[in-house]
């Protein structure tokens, strides 16, 4: 046996595309790149450099600030577990509005759908729309509906069902006003601040992948959409509005990749503690079967708030008194070691780093 | 399920574990883990803390998308190109670079190339298009081998025609001989890989063992199962012992599966297979065998093997050493500056059970 690994060589790097791929809209690094190197490239001033869930637009030292935000649905399948696109779409532009301190007031609906969509679906969908708006008491003040040809190629199943192939996606923008007492920034953190978790987490991740793959487990999974505005509504009322220092609902990437953007933004360290993550037993055991890290797995309706030490517990107290928020928990702090960096203490009593290093491993999930 | 991981990610066991392995070690031990799952749980826990400093862990070759050969990779880009040609893998195989392009740029080039989770669906797929040639590009170890037989045997029962396989399937004990064989390799003992082991037994390694005086011991996935993995390795050592022992008796039997080796060893043959970031190393792949050659993928590409060569003329990637345990990713200069699983240099950095990757994700604080 001869050993003939001395000539062995790997080809070089492919990161310069000249096309878009899939994972350009994966959120890890080729999606930072599009951003960075074509968009912000183009696209240039102060409300843009924000680089937050929601735009923040105060032109007027005399009135309340607006938050304004927008985003596009496209996850795959378009029904799964505990919810669907029409939901998906109302519920994360709501929570983009909701994390930045805002009330959401008033969103645009807008639908491009492939030929061959069946009506009776697309009725589910709106009223599923119409439900999430009421729920979270916002109006739908505008829309627009384009129907294209049907391009999508169906990775078939056995549930195909009379070859139908045709998609749908959603756009939805939102408006809100932001509450007085809330100034939003990763800026604000300080060593000492609690970072609250309002819930369990993976589970919006976990249920489309099942749904996706057509694996079905013996509780059944459902995804977590949900809308946090009631959450930060409470926030409000209580008074403690000001003690907050940045929220941001947890959803591509997971846990991970939110705490990271925080701790990159806010040039602080943050520290959590593996025990304290609230996960339910049936999603850890779906993410074992799947091989996914449960904190970097998306979640739809979980909010994350980095709030003043001191009142931690009392703000803690009013998350839990929600229905939304029953499994809160306290998941860790700010630190001033490890800037920029998230650590963990696992529950082997050992520390490692949480790094944002991939991309979001499923694509269409959102 | 759920009840073994708690158990084996129990804090005091795994303390009590490491203060063994520190109160027994004397020498300094070099163990490779040859399976990527167990690199990945070696990172992710941060599982060198609990070891001693005369301790080292080598991560060996034991990711099947990090060992697939660019040859194969082409040849699988080559066959996705032509007409009316679905390419069936899994996920991670798509990022992982061929001598000039990956499989995920040809998938955003039109054709069509699907990923899936089971083998099975890919009998779903060649139902619902039998006017397409259905290519499966089947990677794996012996773990995977299993069910792709399953599969091949199913398409002859069922007679399913449009349906080749392209075999890039490895044996684990032939690498394990190979590695030791090299005069250069620094390894005093294995942790084998309780999956392949589960299927396949471990009588393989008892000569292997004896000829060239290794400890190998069959070992879990879960903290307390490696570290238990990693003890008896040194216990033997210190005591100038070289036997197979298995430390995954929960799961791994000495015979393995019988049903799942009888199916291996009716559909397969044994053959030289190459590795990339090794080379050819005889007997250590599955391919077809007898009646079973007509799905073979070279019978509808027979040009094909000739006329691709490989590009060697870049190379920074030092992805070879690292498979055999002579390198760490640290000592690489690209490694997680121009080398990152976004932009893999090799395939290491692709998959996640990849010895670069896990380094990445789960790096250890300064």
């Amino acid at each position: 046996m001869t050993n003939n690994s001395k000539s062995f060589s790997c080809p070089t790097p492919i990161n310069q595309y000249d096309k878009i791929l899939l994972a350009h809209g994966g959120g890890g690094t080729l999606m930072h790149n599009l951003i960075e190197s074509l968009f912000k490239k183009y696209f240039d001033n102060d409300i843009l450099k924000q680089g937050n869930d929601s735009a923040i637009i105060d032109y007027d030292k005399n009135t309340s600030r607006y938050a304004f935000t927008t985003d596009s649905y496209v996850v795959h399948p378009i029904f799964f577990p505990g919810g669907n696109i029409g939901a998906l779409a109302v519920y994360g532009t709501i929570n983009d509005l909701s994390v930045s301190g805002a009330k959401p007031e008033f969103i645009s609906v807008s639908f491009i759908i492939e030929e061959g969509f069946p009506i009776s679906d697309l009725e589910e969908i709106v009223i599923s729309i119409k439900n999430a708006a009421d729920n979270t008491g916002v109006k739908i003040v505008t829309g627009d509906t384009k129907v294209i040809e049907s391009s999508y190629k169906l990775q078939d199943n056995q549930n195909k069902l009379n070859n139908i192939n045709a998609n749908i996606y959603i756009n939805t923008s939102g408006i809100g006003i932001v509450y007085e007492d809330m100034r939003i920034s990763p800026l604000n953190c300080k060593p000492g601040d609690a970072i609250i978790l309002s819930g369990s987490i993976a589970e919006h991740g976990i249920a489309v992948i099942s749904a996706r793959e057509k694996i079905e487990f013996e509780t059944e999974i459902k995804s977590d959409v949900n809308p946090v505005n009631r959450i930060v509504e409470e926030i409000e009322k209580s008074g403690y509005g000001r003690y907050i220092k940045v929220m941001r609902d947890p959803t591509r990437g997971g846990l991970t990749s939110t705490l990271n953007e925080i701790a990159k933004a806010g040039k602080i360290g943050i520290k959590i503690y593996e025990d304290k993550i609230p996960i339910l037993p049936e999603i850890l055991g779906a993410c074992e079967l799947f091989g996914f890290d449960p904190m970097y797995v998306a979640n739809e309706g979980k909010l994350i708030a980095v709030v003043a030490g001191n009142y931690a517990d009392k703000i803690l107290k009013v998350i839990k008194s929600l229905p939304e928020g029953n499994k809160a928990e306290i998941i860790g702090e700010i630190t001033d070691t490890n800037i920029q960096k998230v650590v963990m203490r696992t529950v082997l009593g050992n520390n490692r780093v949480l790094d944002m290093i991939s991309g979001e491993q499923l694509p269409r999930i959102c | 399920m759920l009840k073994h991981l708690s158990e084996y990610r129990n804090a005091e066991l795994v303390k009590d574990l490491s203060e063994k392995i520190k109160s027994v070690s004397t020498g300094n031990w070099r163990i490779m883990e040859i399976c990527g799952g167990q690199t990945h749980a070696i990172m992710k826990y941060n599982l060198e803390e609990f070891l001693p400093d005369n301790i080292k862990l080598l991560h060996g070759p034991g990711c099947p998308v990090c060992v697939t050969p660019a040859s194969k990779i082409d040849l699988a880009i080559y066959a996705s190109r032509q007409k009316d040609v679905i390419l069936i893998s899994y996920g991670d195989m798509l990022r992982v670079p061929g001598s000039s392009t990956d499989l995920l740029s040809v998938k955003a080039d039109g054709c069509d190339i699907r990923t899936i989770y089971s083998p099975l669906e890919v009998i779903s797929i060649a139902e619902n298009n039998p006017d397409k040639t259905i290519i499966f590009f089947a990677i794996g170890f012996e773990t995977t081998a299993s069910p792709n037989a399953h599969l091949i045997s199913l398409l002859d029962k069922k007679g399913i025609k449009n349906i080749f396989i392209l075999s890039s399937m490895f044996r684990v004990p032939p690498a394990i001989e190979f590695l030791l064989s090299d005069p250069e390799n620094k390894i005093n003992g294995f942790l084998a890989a309780g999956h392949v082991c589960t299927v396949m037994g471990y009588e393989e390694y008892i000569p292997i063992s004896k000829k060239f005086k290794v400890p190998i011991v069959i070992t879990g996935f879960e903290p307390a199962d490696i570290l238990s993995g990693i003890l008896e390795t040194i216990l033997q050592l210190e005591k100038s012992k070289y036997e197979v022992v298995n430390r995954y008796k929960r799961v791994v039997k000495q015979t393995g599966n019988i049903s799942s080796k009888k199916v291996i060893e009716e559909v397969f043959d044994i053959t030289d297979m190459e590795w990339r970031g090794i080379g050819i190393i005889p007997r250590s792949g599955f391919d077809l065998k007898g009646k079973y050659k007509i799905y073979s993928f070279f019978n509808l590409f027979k040009e094909t093997e000739s006329e691709l060569k490989p590009d060697k003329s870049r190379t920074i990637c030092i992805a070879g050493e690292i498979m055999q345990g002579k390198k760490t990713p640290l000592e690489c200069k690209a490694f997680g500056n121009l080398c990152t699983p976004e932009s893999p240099l090799g395939a290491p950095m692709v998959s996640s059970e990849g010895t670069c990757s896990a380094y990445l994700r789960y790096k250890k604080l300064n």
